[in-house]
């Protein structure tokens, strides 16, 4: 909301309004938006009055600017530069996309998005946003259906029931909603959305169209790549849409298997484990690695391995790859063929009623007309920097050209996707910009959440062997939490890696209540450098489930004195 | 507020950095480093300490670690492993709750979790022994018997140790309590290697009630087990109903709400230092059909049966190994035949089902449950196959070796408690059956024929339960008045 009036005004004339209006703005460096699905100012159109009306202003100026944009003669914002069509053409309309394209159009930056399929992309259609519907469905379920949860409240609860299509609605209204906000945010801005595919001809060239429309050409002085990814379905698995599906399907909640197998246990495996348990199905997960949840710190996964897959109706093959799954067929179920992952012998084969597959994401970069400008992907991926630059096939950087998001797989997050989005306008508007990934937070929806930031203990080991410095560990659990306890979700574990010397927090690992919510504190003291010992010194409210991040601080010997200015913090990039 | 709970909530924090404690051995020469890392020590007693490293005992102990300086006793949340699983050095083992967090213990050796002493839920003292880890497969029946001792010795013993193998005292060869069909096939031989299909939630079940999966046959889709299947087969009452209770009543009109508290229940509580035993699976497959024999209207009708003749016969024909059950289930199987209604049964409610054979379910007591084995072609057979038929069948009962066929097809049931000297009594119908015969002692009575001479017999007196929906009063008495007369003339038995 605030945000929003501040694009009203250029940022110069009124820096003491802008400043505690819009923070971001006034930190010199901070990466903004980290916000998971970058959906900043999708109220825009909500905004009270006082708001409103310089936003319609403002978009009554933006339009003029646009039609002006032809003669290519007006001044200010958004005024393409002289020979181009615009300052910066984003390929793809996701949520990195979207994040990038609001910032340049902040940064005064006449800006394109090109979408081939619909906006928002996969995080707003076909991930996070819909599989967040399902989960709180799926969280009440699991809560109602819980006697001994809610006799412990002296709650008592007929027998809870779901009806599917009602549930599978709530996913795509929300979907829909996320959507329109999404699009009407980016209307109201000014930024074009031109549709069709688009592709790269040349050097700060792009052409888009529909299939069986002649292409547009445009040309703009900087180009962002965000094209995303795609489920990815390995080599022998045949997905019917029907009984063996990916993400894609199984978001539309099409059918509740009595059986489903899950192909992968990361993130997208574990939470569809817990919509699927949640509606009665029984989950077979198969895990290549050695471990379930393989991409945690070892000591939560073993936690959440107890409390999210132990007591459900969940069991797993692990160190095993589904070398061929078969769609239900001709009154056969769906057919699974295991191999060992490590010597490829056959190891069992599983009849199950449907499989899902969730062996992660592969880039969608097909068609992207890279050859153009001679950059080769590499497992479809495309190379870049530190600062998001193309990398070509002779290892040079390719001029105006960027990529972010999953399309370049630094991390594969939305939120991650919409940081770099911004960092690059950041560096195209003249002011160096390095994103700090390791500040990036992460979590995982099952109930209760996985949330995490930094490294893993086994990460942080490694790096401090490496460079020389010690590291250190505090803990605290969701049973000595006085809301948690109040909630009867003492289920849980928080823990920080941290260097003793100087306080430098390495990484926070949070498994329990709300940790989805609760990681924000390490992740925006990872980005801004603090350090334990300055923060354990703030306050919060009691009783609240902040108070266990704040216990991890408490806990935490560090050797070094707090700063005499807690102001005093350098910014870490 | 905030400060004095702060002060309180960063006491909960752990003091250790690494949660996750792992075995330390007192087999290994260094002295044993701090309570808090030792969970294993050898089962050598600890005085023969300075030899324990020249002996090779590889049953060790799994010791109720010291998660803080502070506590006395763990609760086991979970053991990770089950009972015969295969454990490598560095995994986990066992979850144990402190007053602070729950920590997974890891082993320090490769071996097998031969024994599980202390159940889940349960609470140990520090150090006191959870489990017993065996070096070989070897070895794990070995550290069984070890456990089994451990456990009887302990007041709070395990399922699983109850289940280890313990010879049982010999069963009566009659049952003291009438009838039960289909209890669980709790240690049934599976015929053979079959591709088994069981769903997640099946095997779960199966493993903690202890039912072998491989003895279940599927119903669910493709033939595949499911939890329903398991939970018939440990005779449980399926777990889906979440139905809620009733509206709990009104609350107490008198508003004295601090103490009023929500009770749903109107038991009245255990008396101090009572003890709860949960149900074997053999003792919940009793219950469940008890329970479900109630939605049957049975009715009884009594005789009394003289039994000199019988027990001449049965003097003459015992050296040859005929018991006493053998003549009754032949004499029973013999009234049976004349009168197929008595052998028939009510499977819908709406129709007679005529048994093609005669088979005689025999009720047993075997140590802590009953079980009915079925003497298959009771009138077919004759007494000296019958008797050998009989001996079998107990035998195998005895070590839970019976199959399901052997337990489960009965049409007819005998229970006797004569041998200990009940006069009379009435037994319950099992469910899917027309009729059970409750036998009584046969005693010498003072009877007086009708010319009004007193003379003594022995008489017997035998009381059948019977389902009034195909069975009626009438059929009874006449079978009852064949089986009197057979036994009173039991030349015909021998035939």
């Amino acid at each position: 909301m605030q945000s929003a009036l501040s694009i009203s005004f250029s940022q110069a004339s009124l820096p003491i309004l802008n400043r505690p209006l819009c923070s971001s703005n006034a930190g010199p460096s901070t990466p903004r938006n980290l916000r998971f699905c970058g959906l900043r100012r999708e109220a825009f159109g909500f905004s009270p009055s006082k708001q409103l009306t310089s936003c319609r202003f403002r978009i009554h100026s933006r339009r003029i600017e646009v039609s002006a944009a032809a003669s290519s003669s007006a001044a200010g914002n958004g005024a393409p530069s002289k020979s181009f069509d615009y300052d910066l053409v984003i390929i793809g309309a996701g949520v990195g996309g979207h994040g990038a394209a609001l910032q340049a159009v902040e940064k005064g930056l006449k800006t394109a998005i090109i979408e081939g399929d619909v906006v928002g992309g996969t995080c707003v259609n076909r991930g996070c946003v819909p599989s967040k519907a399902l989960l709180a469905v799926s969280g009440r379920m699991r809560e109602l259906q819980n006697e001994h949860h809610m006799k412990a409240f002296g709650l008592q609860v007929s027998a809870a029931g779901y009806d599917r299509q009602g549930v599978a609605d709530h996913a795509s209204n929300l979907a829909t909603k996320i959507r329109n906000n999404l699009t009407n945010s980016m209307k109201a801005l000014g930024v074009d959305i031109l549709t069709g595919f688009g592709s790269v001809l040349g050097p700060q060239k792009v052409k888009y169209g529909k299939v069986g429309f002649p292409d547009n050409i445009i040309t703009a002085k900087d180009i962002i790549i965000a094209t995303g990814s795609v489920p990815f379905v390995p080599k022998g698995i045949e997905v019917d849409g029907k009984t063996v599906i990916t993400s894609d399907h199984a978001l539309k909640l099409e059918s509740v298997p009595d059986w489903i197998a899950i192909v992968g246990s990361g993130y997208i495996g574990l939470e569809f484990s817990d919509v699927y348990t949640a509606l009665g199905s029984e989950v077979t997960f198969i895990e290549a690695l050695d471990q379930l949840m393989p991409g945690f710190d070892p000591e939560i996964s073993k936690l959440a391995q107890r409390v999210l897959i132990n007591p459900r109706k969940i069991d797993y093959h692990t160190g095993v790859f589904a070398s061929k799954i078969t769609p239900a067929k001709d009154g056969r179920p769906v057919m699974i063929e295991l191999i060992d992952a490590k010597t490829k012998e056959p190891k069992d084969t599983l009849e199950v009623d449907a499989a899902l597959i969730a062996t992660g994401r592969a880039p969608f970069t097909n068609g992207l007309g890279l050859e153009n400008i001679n950059v080769a992907t590499q497992r479809g991926f495309i190379p870049v920097d530190d600062r998001m630059r193309v990398i070509d096939g002779n290892g040079k950087l390719v001029p105006h050209l960027y990529c972010i998001g999953d399309a370049n797989g630094k991390l594969m997050l939305a939120h991650a996707a919409s940081a770099q989005g911004i960092s690059v306008v950041e560096q195209v508007t003249g002011r160096d910009h390095v994103l700090n990934h390791l500040s990036i937070p992460a979590a995982c929806f099952t109930h209760p959440e996985i949330s995490m930031v930094g490294l893993t203990e086994p990460q942080a080991r490694e790096k401090a062997e490496k460079e020389g410095f010690k590291v250190s560990i505090s803990k605290t659990s969701f049973k000595a939490n006085t809301k948690a306890l109040a909630e009867n979700e003492g289920e849980g574990l928080a823990k920080m890696i941290y260097r003793p010397d100087n306080g430098e927090i390495l990484g926070v690992h949070i498994f329990g209540l709300h940790a989805a919510d609760l990681i924000h504190e390490a992740s925006n003291a990872i980005a801004l450098g603090t350090r334990i010992q300055d923060i354990k010194l703030a306050v919060h409210a009691h009783p609240t489930l902040s108070e266990v991040v704040d216990e991890l601080f408490k806990a935490a010997k560090v050797e070094s004195p707090a700063s005499t200015t807690a102001q005093g913090v350098k910014v870490a990039v | 507020m905030a400060v004095s709970s702060s002060s309180f909530l960063s006491t909960a924090s752990l003091s250790n950095s690494k949660s996750t404690i792992s075995f330390a051995s007192s087999v290994s020469p260094t002295p044993i480093p701090s309570l808090r890392r030792v969970v294993f020590r050898s089962s050598i007693p600890a005085s023969s300490h300075r030899r324990v490293m020249t002996v090779r005992s590889k049953i060790r102990e799994i010791f109720m670690p010291a998660l803080s300086s502070t506590m006395t006793e763990g609760k086991i949340v979970s053991w990770i492993k089950t009972e015969g699983e295969k454990l490598a050095k560095g995994e986990s083992v066992v979850v144990v709750e402190s007053d602070k967090a729950d920590m997974d213990v890891e082993t320090f050796y490769d071996g097998y979790l031969a024994a599980i002493v202390v159940g889940e839920g349960e609470t140990a003292p520090v150090g006191a022994a959870i489990g017993l880890l065996a070096e070989t497969e070897a070895e794990i029946e070995e550290a069984k018997t070890k456990a089994a001792s451990k456990s009887s010795s302990s007041s709070s013993s395990p399922p699983a140790a109850a289940e280890a193998l313990v010879p049982s005292p010999p069963p009566a060869t009659s049952s003291p309590a009438p009838a039960i069909a289909q209890p669980a096939p709790v240690a049934t031989v599976p015929d053979g290697p079959r591709k088994t299909v069981a769903t997640p939630y099946a095997k779960k079940l199966a493993k903690q009630h202890k039912v072998d999966i491989g003895s279940i046959a599927g119903t669910g889709p493709f033939g595949r087990i499911t939890a329903s299947d398991v939970e018939a087969a440990a005779g449980i009452a399926p777990s889906k109903s979440t139905v809620a209770p009733p509206p709990s009543p009104p609350p107490a009109p008198t508003a004295t709400a601090a103490t009023a508290k929500p009770t749903t229940t109107n038991l009245p509580p255990l008396l101090p230092d009572s003890s709860i035993v949960p149900f074997t699976a053999m003792q919940s497959a009793v219950s469940k059909n008890m329970i479900e024999s109630l939605s049957v209207p049975t009715f009884r009708v009594g005789y009394p049966v003289n039994t000199d003749a019988l027990d001449a016969l049965y003097e003459k024909v015992k050296p040859k190994g005929v018991t006493m059950t053998a003549l009754l289930a032949k004499a029973a199987g013999m009234a049976l035949a004349q009168h197929p209604v008595v052998n028939a049964s009510c499977k819908d409610g709406k129709s007679f089902s005529y048994n093609s054979n005669i088979n005689i379910a025999v009720a047993v007591a075997i140590n802590g449950g009953l079980i009915t084995p079925v003497l298959q072609d009771a009138d077919k057979l004759d007494l000296y196959l019958l008797s050998q038929k009989w001996k079998e069948l107990v035998g195998k009962a005895r070590s839970k070796q019976l199959q399901p066929h052997e337990y489960n097809s009965g049409t007819f049931t005998l229970s006797n408690l004569g041998m200990f000297g009940v006069d009379r009594f009435d037994a319950i119908l099992p469910p899917g059956q027309g009729a059970i015969m409750a036998v009584g002692a046969s005693k010498p009575t003072v009877v007086a024929d009708k010319d009004g001479f007193f003379s003594v017999k022995n008489k017997m007196l035998v009381n059948v339960t019977a389902d009034h929906r195909i069975v009626y009063g009438a059929d009874l008495a006449a079978f009852l008045q064949t089986f009197a007369k057979i036994v009173e003339n039991p030349d015909s038995l021998t035939l």
